[in-house]
């Protein structure tokens, strides 16, 4: 008997019994789809933690006043904004640092008939580069204008789509809260990142944003990149050093400020998708287990039922062998075909979801193929047995079978 | 075959279904086998047919003691000098009339194409080429006794062996199968044996056993037997 005879065979048996055949193997489809749509998600969400911070800058740090309580976006317990002052002294202290003040805030903006709330930050050149975030189109701030607090701005990209509607962007004239703001350049785009569009901000010189539009001198962010990679642990430790003491916090007293690590962030995040993937990805792989129980349910049901055609293949002249494999390549073929259905539905479940979540779209051909792979080896496990079953009856007694 | 024994169950409940047989077959022989019901015919062909062992004694088919050979090897036996025509058919459901006839040259390995002609050949013979696509649920009993002939010699083997096969049909259609049997036998040199109920069909033979509880009580021309 050879294979394409065998394979038809099992086509036969199978295409024969259309609802039964897609029943046996919904176990094998759904356990396969959710194996792949897991660990495709896992890694999708890993990717897409990995972009968020490429995108923000790696080894960047944010120094806030206020008590955090556990993570960057919690309550936090107001308390003294930075000044100039401390900026220079960490400047002046900390080495292999670059470092950028800023203030930030929410103004209405207005451009012809355009208005918005948009984010505004006050800060230097540095902020630039330390946020990962360059100048693409005009320029960045002279020293003048910095020094002066002139009024003028760099847009993000978001900015110049909902407020200039396709007219040019560089010279013109924003009114940004109370003052007139000339535009010399545009930001590179950035897209989201953590939930928040980047794109959708305008940068001013600190001066200009504490004189014009805040009214005080204060400082509410430093940002600090650390220029080296792996030395942002020591940065954090002496600027925390350096901040407690210029804020005479005494020894036993918490700090009134906080120190945010973008590594810190990024580990503990890939550390959690991590176990929700291996996690889901276990509880996925039990279902395909029930699967392939069922498959072998439903195999030694259809051994049973065909009892006399068996005994009737017997009797004609097949061995133990040809009708052993006939029914092994039957379940085989039936949890390939879970298989490959699984696979598909496993992919379009992922797509569906990334793009929903709007995560970047992974296929990794290692996950597929192991998926093809594990329900292959679930056909020929849980098949082998009714198989065996079949092959090992006697002809005589199969044929008499009622 | 020499002194064979069947027994099945055990004590008090025992059934001696074959209560030793000694029987020889030649060659190019037609044998009709008769017999009351329960006397052993059936259980006599299975043996024959070495679809099933005997409980004691002999058999030698072409020489061969049968109770040598394993699983595969009776079962490549069957294949290459065995046709069987059942008394319920046994053709597979849902299948059609070629594919059943084909069956058991896939079992051979042979190529697709020859196998379809060889199918639709043996079909011809029985007369049936024009329902080749007709699944069993769509033909007649005797229309699906004939396929289930044509399948029994689509490999042309030596040995046909037949239990009851025109039990379920009509006189007519019974004497039309049995000339086709006596035309095949003449054109090939086929030994067959044959269980039948009805004298008259027995008359086709050459020969006749006659099975009362498990033994052979008569055995002769169907002239002498059958009188
Ligand atoms: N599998 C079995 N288990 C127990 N007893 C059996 C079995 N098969 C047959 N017998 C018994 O063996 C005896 C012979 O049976 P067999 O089928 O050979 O009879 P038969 O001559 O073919 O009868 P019929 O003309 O009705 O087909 C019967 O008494 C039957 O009850
Ligand atoms: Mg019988």
């Amino acid at each position: 008997m050879n294979t394409a005879d065998t394979l038809a065979m099992a086509g036969q048996a199978i295409a024969r019994n259309k609802l039964r055949s897609f029943l046996t193997t919904l176990g094998i489809i759904i356990g396969v789809a959710s194996v792949i749509a897991m660990v495709h998600l896992g890694q999708s969400a890993t990717k897409s933690v990995e972009q968020q911070f490429a995108n923000i800058g790696s080894n960047l740090l944010f120094v806030m006043p206020g008590v955090s309580q556990h993570g960057p976006s919690a309550l936090r317990v107001s308390a003294e904004p930075f000044e100039m002052e401390d900026v220079a002294a960490i400047r002046r202290e900390v080495p292999g640092i670059l470092v950028a003040p800023a203030v930030s805030r929410n103004e209405t903006v207005v451009f012809g008939n355009a208005n918005q709330s948009i984010r505004v930050e006050g800060s230097t050149n540095e902020y630039f580069t330390v946020r990962n975030h360059p100048v693409e189109r005009g320029r960045e701030f002279e020293e003048a204008e910095l020094s002066s607090g002139a009024a003028v701005c760099v847009v993000g990209d978001t900015v110049v789509e909902e407020m200039y509607l396709n007219t040019e962007p560089l010279g013109s004239n924003l009114r940004v809260g109370r003052t007139a703001c000339r535009v010399i350049g545009v930001l590179e785009q950035r897209g989201l990142s953590m939930g928040q569009d980047r794109d959708d901000v305008i940068v001013m010189p600190i001066k200009a944003v504490q004189r014009r539009l805040a009214g005080n001198l204060d400082v509410n962010t430093v940002y600090i990149s650390a220029l080296q990679d792996g030395t942002s642990s020591r940065v954090r430790s002496e600027v925390e050093s350096l901040l407690r003491q210029r804020r005479r916090i005494a020894p036993d007293e918490e700090d009134d400020f906080y120190v945010r690590d973008t590594q810190d962030i990024m580990d503990a995040l890939s550390e959690t998708t991590a176990t929700m993937t291996l996690l889901l990805g276990g509880i996925a792989a039990v279902s395909l287990l029930v699967g392939g129980i069922g498959i072998m349910n439903i195999m030694l049901v259809s051994v049973t039922e065909r009892t006399r055609e068996i005994g009737i293949r017997l009797a004609i002249g097949a061995r133990s062998r040809d009708v052993l494999q006939q029914f092994l390549v039957e379940s085989v073929v039936l949890a390939t075909l879970g298989g490959v259905i699984g696979v598909l539905i496993g992919m379009a479940g992922t797509w569906l979801m990334t793009e929903q979540f709007n995560m970047p779209f992974v296929a990794s051909p290692g996950v597929i193929v192991l998926g093809f792979t594990f329900s292959m080896t679930i056909g020929v496990v849980f098949g082998y047995f009714p198989a065996r079953k079949a092959a090992h009856l006697n002809p005589i007694d199969a044929l008499r079978h009622e | 075959m020499r002194g064979i024994y069947k027994l099945y169950g055990q004590g008090a409940a025992e059934v001696r279904a074959l209560d030793g047989i000694d029987l020889d077959i030649t060659a190019g022989e037609f044998v009709a086998v008769m017999g009351p019901s329960g006397s052993g015919k059936s259980t006599c062909m299975n043996i024959l047919g070495c679809l099933d062992v005997p409980s004691a004694g002999e058999y030698l088919f072409r020489g061969v003691d049968v109770a040598s050979l394993d699983r595969d090897e009776l079962a490549l036996l069957r294949r290459k000098f065995m046709g069987f025509v059942f008394q319920s058919f046994n053709l597979l459901p849902r299948t059609s009339a070629l594919a059943n006839v084909e069956l058991p040259l896939i079992y051979e390995n042979v190529s697709r194409k020859r196998r379809k002609r060889l199918a639709l050949d043996a079909l011809r013979l029985v007369g049936l080429e024009d329902r080749a696509d007709a699944r069993p649920n769509q033909l007649s009993g005797g229309q699906q006794q004939r396929v289930a002939i044509a399948r029994a010699l689509v490999t042309e083997p030596p040995f046909l062996l037949a239990d009851e096969p025109t039990g379920n049909l009509d006189t007519r259609t019974a004497d039309e199968i049995m000339h086709r049997l006596v035309e095949l036998r003449n054109e090939r040199d086929l030994t067959i044996v044959m269980v039948t109920h009805e004298p008259d069909i027995a008359m086709y033979a050459e020969r006749v056993l006659f099975f009362v509880d498990g033994r052979i009580q008569r055995d002769g021309p169907p002239a002498e037997v059958l009188t």
